[in-house]
C-alpha cells in the first residue's frame, strides 16, 4: 500500500511547512460553510428553505458521487435510501417520540447495512447489473412506503416531524435549522474529502479506472465497491433523515424512480467524481426549478434537456467543462506576451 | 380450474408484449452496448403520438396508427441514435446509460405537459368477443395480442438468423472489427438494430394500450418488466427475452390475482432477484468471458 505510506509521512512532516500543505479543498469547504451560515440572512422563510434543500439535495447526491463518480457504479436507489432514511426519522421522532439525534444514527446505521444487503447479490455478478437491482429496489421500497399505512401513513403520509434541538435550544425557525444543517453538510463533505485522500478513496477510483489491475494490485475489489456504495448509500440516508425535519411532512412521492434517476441526473450535470461536482449539481436540480417557475411544469424537461445537452458536448459536467475552458484561457493567456 | 387459464393467457399475452420491448432492448445492447432505460418510455410514448394525430389531425384510427408507428420510428430510432448515441459512444458507455435517463424523463414529462396527465382510452385494433379456450372464455384481445407478438418475434428470429442482412447484423453485434473487416456496413447495420427496436416498442405500445389505457407514467413499469425479462431470460438472446417476457407477464397476471393487488409489482421483483443470485447469466443466457 504506497498511499498509505505517503500519508503517513504526511503526517510526520515538519509543522513550519504545514501552512504550505493545507489542501486548497479544504479551505474551500469551510469558507463556504462560513458564507452558507450568513447567506439567507434576508432572504425570507422561503428563500432559506430553499438554500436548506439545496444543501440536504448535495448530501443525497454526494453519496451517489461516491457511488458513481468515484467507484462507478450505477445506482438507481438513491431516493430509496433517501425515503428509508426520511421515514426512519419521521417514524422515530413523530410517532415514537424519539430525539432526532439517535434517529439519525439509526437511519445511517440502517441506509449502510441495506446498502450492503441490496449490493452484494448485484456485485456479485457484474457491475452493470446494480442499476436493475436498484431500480427494484427502488420500487419495492416506494410499494412498501405507499401499503404499509399503518406504518408509514399511506399516501397521506407522516406530518408534524419535530425539528431537532440543540443544547436544549429549540430549532424550530428557519434560519436556526438552516445553520444546522450547514454545519451538518460542512462534516459530511469534509468526511467525503478525507475518504477521498484516505487509502480506500485511492482503491475507490482505482475500481472506476481498472478494476482488473486494482484486484492484481490486492484490492478486494467485492469488498471495496460494497463499500463504496454502502456509504454512498448512508448519505442517502442522512440527506433524507434531514429531509423529513426539513419539509415537517413526507409522503411516498419524492422517493420513486424518477427521484433516483433525478438524482443521478444531477451528479453528472455538476461533474461526477469531483468533490465539489454534487452542490453544482444539487444547485441546478433544486434552485433551477425556482428561477424555472415561470415555465410552469416545463422545468423537468428543461432540466434533463440541458444534462443531455451538457452529457453530448462534455460528459464531465459543469466542472468538468470549467475545468476545460479555465485551461484552455490559461493557455491562450500564456501564449499572449 | 378455468379461472387459472384465464389468468395465464392473459399473463402470456402482456408477458410477449414485454418480451417485444425486452428484445429491442437487448438488441440495442448488443449492438452499441447502449443500456436504453428510456425502454417503457420507448413503450408508452407511440400510443400518445397516435392520439394526438387523431386529436390534432382529426385523421381515422388506422391511418394515426401508421403515421404514430412512422414517426416514432423516425425521432426515436433513427433520432436517437443520430443525434443522442452517435455524439455520446465515444464518452463510453456510463454517461450515454445516463443520457437515456434524461431522455426518459423528457419523453415522460413531454406526454404529460403535451398530451394529457389522465390515462386515456386506446382502440383496441382486434374485437373484443369472447372465444372458448379449455372451457373458458377469454376475450380475443388477448388470444390475438399473443399471435400478433408472437408472428412478429418468429419473423424477426428468422430474419436474425437465415437471411444475409440478419446475419451480418448479428456479426456486426459479437465483432465489429472483424465485421468491419469483412465488408460488412457496420453502422448500417447498427443503425438497423435500432430502427428494429423502435418498431418493436410502436407495436408494443399499440397492443399494450388497449389493456392498461395510454398514460404518460406507464412507461415506468412496462421498462422494468422489459428490464426484468431481458435479464431472467438471458441478456444476449432473443428466445431469452421472448421466454423471460412471457415468465415476467404471467407471474405479474397470477400475483394480482392471488397475491394482493397493492404488492403485485413486488413478485416480478423476487423473480429477479432469485435469478441475479442462481443463474445471473439469465435462464437462457451464455456466460460472458471477462476481457482483461
Amino acid at each position: 500500500m504506497n498511499a498509505r505510506t505517503d500519508f503517513a509521512a504526511v503526517g510526520q512532516g515538519a509543522p513550519r511547512r504545514a501552512l504550505s500543505r493545507i489542501d486548497p479543498a479544504l479551505v474551500s469547504i469551510v469558507l463556504a460553510a462560513a458564507i452558507l451560515w450568513f447567506a439567507p440572512v434576508g432572504m425570507g422563510r422561503y428563500g432559506t428553505y430553499v438554500l436548506t434543500l439545496w444543501l440536504v439535495m448535495a448530501i443525497a447526491v454526494m453519496g451517489l458521487n461516491l457511488t458513481l463518480g468515484v467507484a462507478g457504479l450505477k445506482s438507481l436507489a438513491q431516493a430509496a435510501f433517501m425515503g428509508i432514511g426520511a421515514y426512519t426519522v419521521g417514524i422515530l421522532t413523530a410517532k415514537a417520540g424519539m430525539s432526532w439525534y439517535p434517529a439519525f444514527a439509526i437511519a445511517t446505521l440502517a441506509t449502510f447495512a441495506m446498502g450492503i444487503v441490496v449490493g452484494f447479490p448485484a456485485l456479485r455478478v457484474r457491475a452493470h447489473y446494480l442499476a436493475f437491482v436498484t431500480l427494484a429496489f427502488t420500487s419495492l421500497v416506494w410499494l412498501v412506503l405507499r401499503n404499509e399505512e399503518w406504518l408509514t401513513g399511506g399516501t397521506f403520509g407522516l406530518s408534524n416531524i419535530p425539528r431537532p434541538t440543540l443544547f436544549g435550544a429549540r430549532l424550530d425557525d428557519a434560519l436556526s435549522f438552516h445553520r444546522f444543517v450547514v454545519v451538518v453538510t460542512m462534516i459530511l463533505t469534509l468526511a467525503i474529502w478525507w475518504l477521498l485522500r484516505s487509502p480506500w478513496g485511492r482503491a475507490f477510483l482505482a475500481l472506476r479506472e481498472n478494476p482488473v489491475r486494482a484486484a492484481s494490485l490486492g484490492v478486494d475489489v467485492r469488498a471495496y465497491t460494497l463499500l463504496a456504495f454502502a456509504i454512498g448509500s448512508a448519505y442517502g440516508g442522512m440527506a433524507g433523515a434531514l429531509y423529513a425535519p426539513l419539509v415537517e411532512f413526507i409522503d411516498p412521492s419524492p422517493f420513486a424512480i424518477s427521484a433516483s434517476f433525478f438524482l443521478l441526473l444531477m451528479v453528472v450535470a455538476g461533474g461526477s467524481g469531483y468533490l465539489f461536482g454534487p452542490f453544482v449539481g444539487a444547485l441546478l436540480g433544486v434552485v433551477l426549478p425556482e428561477w424555472l417557475r415561470f415555465t410552469g411544469g416545463l422545468y423537468l424537461i428543461i432540466f434533463a434537456a440541458i444534462v443531455l445537452l451538457l452529457l453530448i458536448a462534455c460528459p464531465k459536467g459543469v466542472l468538468g467543462l470549467a475545468e476545460m475552458l479555465w485551461a484552455r484561457a490559461a493557455r491562450l493567456v500564456r501564449r499572449t506576451p | 380450474m378455468s379461472e387459472l387459464i384465464a389468468y395465464l393467457i392473459v399473463g402470456i399475452a402482456t408477458g410477449s408484449i414485454y418480451a417485444l420491448a425486452a428484445i429491442g432492448f437487448t438488441l440495442v445492447w448488443q449492438t452499441s452496448q447502449t443500456i436504453n432505460f428510456a425502454q417503457g418510455e420507448f413503450v408508452m410514448l407511440p400510443a400518445i403520438l397516435v392520439l394526438l394525430a387523431v386529436k390534432l389531425l382529426g385523421v381515422p384510427i388506422p391511418v394515426a396508427l401508421l403515421l404514430g408507428a412512422v414517426a416514432f420510428v423516425l425521432l426515436f430510432g433513427v433520432g436517437f441514435k443520430r443525434f443522442v448515441v452517435d455524439p455520446m459512444l465515444p464518452h463510453g458507455v456510463l454517461p450515454l446509460a445516463i443520457a437515456t435517463m434524461a431522455l426518459a424523463i423528457i419523453m415522460k414529462e413531454g406526454a404529460k405537459d403535451g398530451f394529457s396527465a389522465e390515462a386515456q382510452s386506446f382502440p383496441s385494433p382486434f374485437p373484443s368477443d369472447a372465444i372458448q379456450i379449455l372451457g373458458t372464455a377469454i376475450s380475443l384481445q388477448f388470444v390475438m395480442t399473443i399471435v400478433v407478438a408472437f408472428a412478429t418475434i418468429a419473423a424477426l428470429q428468422w430474419f436474425v438468423t437465415r437471411t444475409r442482412t440478419g446475419r451480418q447484423m448479428q456479426a456486426s453485434a459479437q465483432n465489429p472489427t472483424v465485421a468491419r473487416i469483412l465488408g460488412i456496413p457496420v453502422e448500417r447495420m447498427v443503425m438497423l438494430t435500432f430502427v428494429i427496436n423502435a418498431a418493436l416498442a410502436a407495436l408494443a405500445s399499440f397492443l399494450i394500450s388497449p389493456i392498461y389505457l395510454a398514460k404518460f407514467s406507464n412507461g415506468e413499469t412496462i421498462g422494468l418488466f422489459a428490464f426484468i425479462a431481458a435479464i431472467v431470460g438471458g441478456f444476449n438472446q432473443v428466445r431469452g427475452a421472448l421466454l423471460g417476457g412471457i415468465l415476467v407477464g404471467i407471474f405479474d397476471s397470477l400475483a394480482a390475482a392471488y397475491v394482493s393487488t397493492s404488492y403485485r409489482l413486488a413478485v416480478p421483483l423476487a423473480l429477479l432477484v432469485v435469478i441475479i443470485l442462481v443463474k445471473p447469466e439469465g435462464l437462457l443466457g451464455r456466460k460472458e468471458e471477462r476481457h482483461v
